[in-house]
């Protein structure tokens, strides 16, 4: 039996969520180095997603409908921010403490102060507002729903494109693609991260749609690395963990 | 977002009633799902995989940490689904639950039975055996056995 065998069982308990204590450990630490088993376990994902369906049928009441759209508006109102900008999220919070803690400590101190609790709270209206711009570009970067289109010289016919946003201090990296080819089955795209000196440095896998457009949205990175360059090749569909050659498009910084 | 629910919401809602058996808390899984999506539109990353299928892994995995009354695992974004049809259009997705209707009425009954028990109601192979009587690798066997014999429908 060899050890891919030996795992297919736990692979299937595993994708349902059942598999527990050591069995648990043990396929996660393989998992970790075995693009094959990971591959199965996707496969198996896939299974449970054609069995999820075999239950089609039952639609949501309408209340459903309009108490989903409640919340959402509800969220827009309190200015929501995604998850991982916590700290953005944190802005208002700390920046509201502080007003509650300015207000008492001025209301003792007279005109003077209140006049500076009115700056503070400028200071708030204007942070609010940048929330909101920076808040509204993220949700439209990364909307699932999002129609991407690619103007160039008219006449020109279309080539595939690769738009990669890096901002190293915060590791992070959007990568917006169009026209690119389709792939075989079993192929996918790779994006590189070119540091000056050392090897390339995976930046995500993707597949592009059915009209050649594509999106990677920070992709797991060393903190703070910095970027020459970025690349793409033609990779197998788990992703590889050096390029293989040839580098189909390639960029440097503006 | 609005178009998004009325592509979707059906499927979301189906499995999670099935799994959980009312309406009112599959009503309340369908709103944690899209609510998540909606927060964090990055969480589905549309170059890994198809929407139908990934929506329906996640919220079948919702409604079983619901009705087992587990914390909700915290990272959806790693559940990456492979799937060979294409569920997209309600046309594709017709003919698939079809498909896969047959496949489970095909199924033997012992096979069929473990495999609801694991996906349906969360069961862990120790617990389906305590159930059947049946040996531990029997039913892990049944298990991947029957999730197989699904995908190889479509082969």
């Amino acid at each position: 039996m060899n050890v891919h065998e030996q795992f297919a069982e736990d692979l299937g308990l595993y994708a349902l969520g059942t598999l527990q204590g050591e069995e648990r450990v043990a396929l996660e630490r393989h998992l970790e180095e075995c693009a094959s088993c990971h591959r199965e376990l996707e496969q198996l994902r896939g299974d449970m997603a054609l069995l999820a369906l075999s239950t089609a049928g039952p639609t949501p009441p309408l209340r459903a409908r309009q108490r989903l759209m409640d919340a959402v508006a509800r969220e827009s109102r309190a200015h929501r921010v995604p998850a991982r900008r916590w700290w953005w999220a944190a802005v208002p919070w700390v920046v509201a403490a502080a007003l509650a803690l300015a207000a008492v400590v001025f209301w003792r101190q007279g005109d003077r102060q209140a006049r500076r609790i009115a700056e503070l709270q400028s200071e708030s209206a204007q942070q609010q507002d940048q929330l909101q711009r920076a808040r509204e570009i993220v949700e439209t970067l990364t909307a699932t729903d999002a129609m991407r289109v690619t103007l160039v010289a008219a006449k020109t016919p279309p080539q595939p494109q690769g738009k990669a946003i890096y901002v190293r201090d915060r590791s992070s990296l959007i990568f917006l693609a169009s026209n690119m080819p389709a792939l075989p089955t079993q192929k996918a795209y790779e994006l590189w991260l070119i540091p000056p000196k050392g090897a390339p440095v995976p930046a995500g896998v993707f597949k592009p749609d059915a009209r050649g457009g594509a999106t990677v949205i920070n992709p797991p990175l060393p903190t703070r690395v910095e970027a020459k360059a970025f690349a793409i090749t033609v990779e197998p569909e788990q992703g590889s963990l050096s390029p293989t050659m040839p580098i189909v498009m390639m960029g440097a910084g503006e | 977002m609005g178009r998004l629910y009325d592509r979707y919401s059906s499927i979301v809602y189906s499995i999670a009633l099935r799994v959980l058996g009312d309406t009112g808390a599959a009503e309340d899984v369908l709103q944690e799902v899209f609510l998540q999506l909606w927060r964090n539109p990055g969480v589905f990353d549309s170059s890994r995989g198809n929407m139908a299928a990934w929506l329906a892994v996640i919220a079948r995995n919702r409604a079983i940490d619901s009705l087992r009354k587990r914390r909700p695992e915290a990272d959806i974004a790693d559940v990456v689904v492979s799937v060979e049809p294409d569920l997209a259009g309600d046309t594709e997705r017709a003919r698939a639950m079809e498909k896969i209707r047959s496949v489970l009425g095909d199924m033997p009954a012992a096979q069929r039975s473990a495999l609801e028990m694991a996906y349906f109601e969360g069961l862990t192979h120790t617990e389906i055996s305590a159930r059947t009587g049946e040996p531990l690798g029997t039913v892990k066997t049944r298990i991947r056995a029957g999730l197989l014999s699904l995908r190889k429908a479509f082969a």
